[in-house]
């Protein structure tokens, strides 16, 4: 099913000019509304009317985090501050939080997004919706209630936590869709299977997973172990929240809104747009954003995009999974490891569970990098050879994945931190200064 | 003829042993024996008990990985060469010893020898056939 095959299924060339017309307005509106936009336009000296073509995008200055931050907490609003209706910020994790205004128009725009993000999920009315997504300032609880409204689903507000009650109402309500963090639902997964719930015995058929990085083989395991369709969404509080992009059962990338969310991506180095299929950095224009234009946001995550139509028949712009941020990327003796090789290792080892921790430290001049894996009642074994068996079978996955010989301390179940936001997976005590 | 043994991964942490120790007590479960097989990251708590299903259902309820595997229990003489001698009765049919782990009971004068062997079966044929005293599960509980 598609939300509105007007807009997914629209031919690129008419896209295309759609676009051009929306950006030129937005970027015209960023100019002459917000002084931060002004002042780095005159910078470089290029004005709204110098954009005549998608490309000419490129001319225009990119948005930081740390640009956000600075504006705390109202200076990108681009309206009067009574037009602005509803509020929600970043969780300030990396430092002061980033505020997000929407008037009216912008909530009906962000309910439009995850309505289609729902639909691709194969959520419909008559679905009931177990929203497990923080309710609050965090987008996530919020993006999904509006577009479950749209398409009029049943949503079960349920917010983050509480797991004896997720697992009560699943079972009471027999909730069809589950949207929370990939590494949550693992969680309840785990729960659910020491209760001795089969996935036939509970009602769920989808799963709409983000707010932080997940692998193939991660999806594989939800799957299994759920009985569900899991499919991937993307989206950040700093454009608009859930729902700038989503997976189709096609697992073929996340499809972006893009008549509303422009997508770029760039060489991590040199900054330049690079081509279809090219991994880059992520760059977003909200194009119809009206309380809080954002232009070329620099989102930090790392994928690359094609403009192929998708075999489920939508056109937008898909992008493929996130394998890193560039910030959380980790220089470890000089090679580069995202955290979600560790994972993609980790899901390869049988009976093992993917909560995983990385410390790195630096005794001496050399990097240590010590992946604390929390161990499982398959791999337990009461004899010692078995046990240093898997330690090292764990340290030989991820030596095939990143390169590098690590330590592996098996640790007890459920020791380590669990998200019920965001997995803490990496912990780097070096010193650099 | 064979006994259940319960094991325990436990974590190299501060405290992490009592936390075991102290489910059971609180349970009433009797230790008959135990050991401890470590390294610098973790141990592995091997463990005769009064009553196997509940320390299970105790250790798993805290949050500890339990496993159930079957060792065969033995009365060694107390004396030089006694443990020697049941030794050199597997060795000589070349059954493999996993671990071993001893205790003595205030009930009796031998010395009560817990062994883990790969074949298990094969090690009760042979202990048998040469008259050693294999404990049953009855018998541990009476020491």
């Amino acid at each position: 099913m598609i939300w509105d095959e007007k807009i997914e299924c629209m031919d690129l060339e008419e896209k295309k000019e759609l676009q051009l017309k929306r950006l030129q307005k937005i970027v015209k509106k960023a100019y002459e509304n917000v002084p931060f936009y002004k002042d780095k336009f005159d910078e470089v000296g290029i004005k709204a009317e110098d954009i005549e073509t998608l490309e000419d995008i490129a001319k225009l200055p990119f948005t930081t985090k740390t640009n956000l931050r600075d504006a705390y907490p109202f200076g990108m609003f681009a309206v009067p501050e009574d037009e602005i209706i509803e509020i929600h910020t970043s969780s300030g994790t990396t430092g002061k939080p980033t505020v997000s205004g929407y008037t009216e128009k912008d909530l009906e725009i962000w309910s439009e997004v995850c309505a289609r993000a729902i639909t691709m999920s194969l959520g419909t009315k008559g679905d009931r919706i177990q929203n497990c997504y923080g309710y609050g300032l965090f987008t996530g609880g919020l993006g999904i209630h509006y577009g479950s409204h749209k398409v009029g689903a049943n949503i079960v507000p349920i917010s983050a936590g509480n797991t004896k009650r997720q697992i009560e109402i699943m079972e009471d309500f027999q909730t069809t869709i589950l949207t929370c963090t990939p590494s949550y639902a693992l969680y309840l997964a785990e729960v659910l299977e020491k209760k001795g719930l089969k996935p036939e015995e509970i009602s769920l058929k989808s799963g709409i997973f983000g707010a932080e990085m997940w692998t193939e083989e991660m999806r594989d395991e939800l799957e299994k172990r759920l009985g569900i369709t899991a499919l991937n969404i993307y989206g950040l509080t700093e454009v608009m929240g859930p729902g700038v992009a989503n997976e189709c059962p096609e697992k073929a990338g996340l499809h972006i809104s893009d008549d509303h969310f422009y997508p770029e991506i760039i060489d991590l180095k040199t900054k330049e747009p690079v081509p279809d299929g090219e991994k880059g950095e992520l760059v977003i224009t909200t194009l119809t954003r009206d309380g809080m234009p954002i232009i070329r946001f620099r989102t930090k995550d790392i994928t690359s995009i094609t403009h192929e139509k998708c075999k489920c028949g939508r056109t937008l712009t898909r992008m493929s999974r996130i394998t890193g941020r560039s910030d959380d990327m980790l220089k470890i003796r000089g090679v580069i490891v995202f955290p979600s090789q560790i994972e993609r290792a980790l899901l390869k080892i049988n009976g093992l569970t993917p909560n995983y921790q990385i410390v790195v430290t630096r005794p001496g001049h050399l990097d240590e990098l010590e992946v604390k894996v929390e161990t499982s009642k398959e791999l337990f074994s009461d004899e010692m050879r078995k046990m240093e068996a898997i330690e090292q079978n764990i340290a030989n996955a991820i030596h095939n994945e990143i390169g590098l010989r690590v330590n592996v301390t098996l640790v007890e179940p459920e020791t380590l931190p669990r998200s019920e936001g965001k997995a803490v997976r990496v912990i780097d005590k070096r010193k650099f200064d | 003829m064979k006994n259940k043994q319960i094991s325990v991964f436990i974590e190299n942490k501060e405290g992490k042993l009592k936390n075991a120790i102290e489910a059971l007590s609180k349970e009433n479960i009797n230790i008959r024996a135990l050991s401890i097989a470590d390294t610098a990251k973790f141990g592995i708590l091997r463990l005769i008990v009064s009553d196997n299903k509940k320390a299970k259902e105790v250790l798993e309820e805290n949050n500890f990985i339990v496993k159930e595997s079957e060792v065969i229990i033995v009365e060694v003489p107390d004396e030089p060469n006694g443990l020697n001698t049941i030794l050199t009765y597997l060795d000589d049919e070349d059954i493999n010893l996993e671990y071993l782990y001893a205790f003595v009971s205030s009930k009796s004068d031998e010395a009560i020898v817990v062994m883990r062997l790969e074949n298990i079966e094969e090690g009760i044929k042979v202990l048998k056939s040469k008259n050693a005293n294999i404990l049953t599960e009855e018998d541990i509980k009476n020491i």
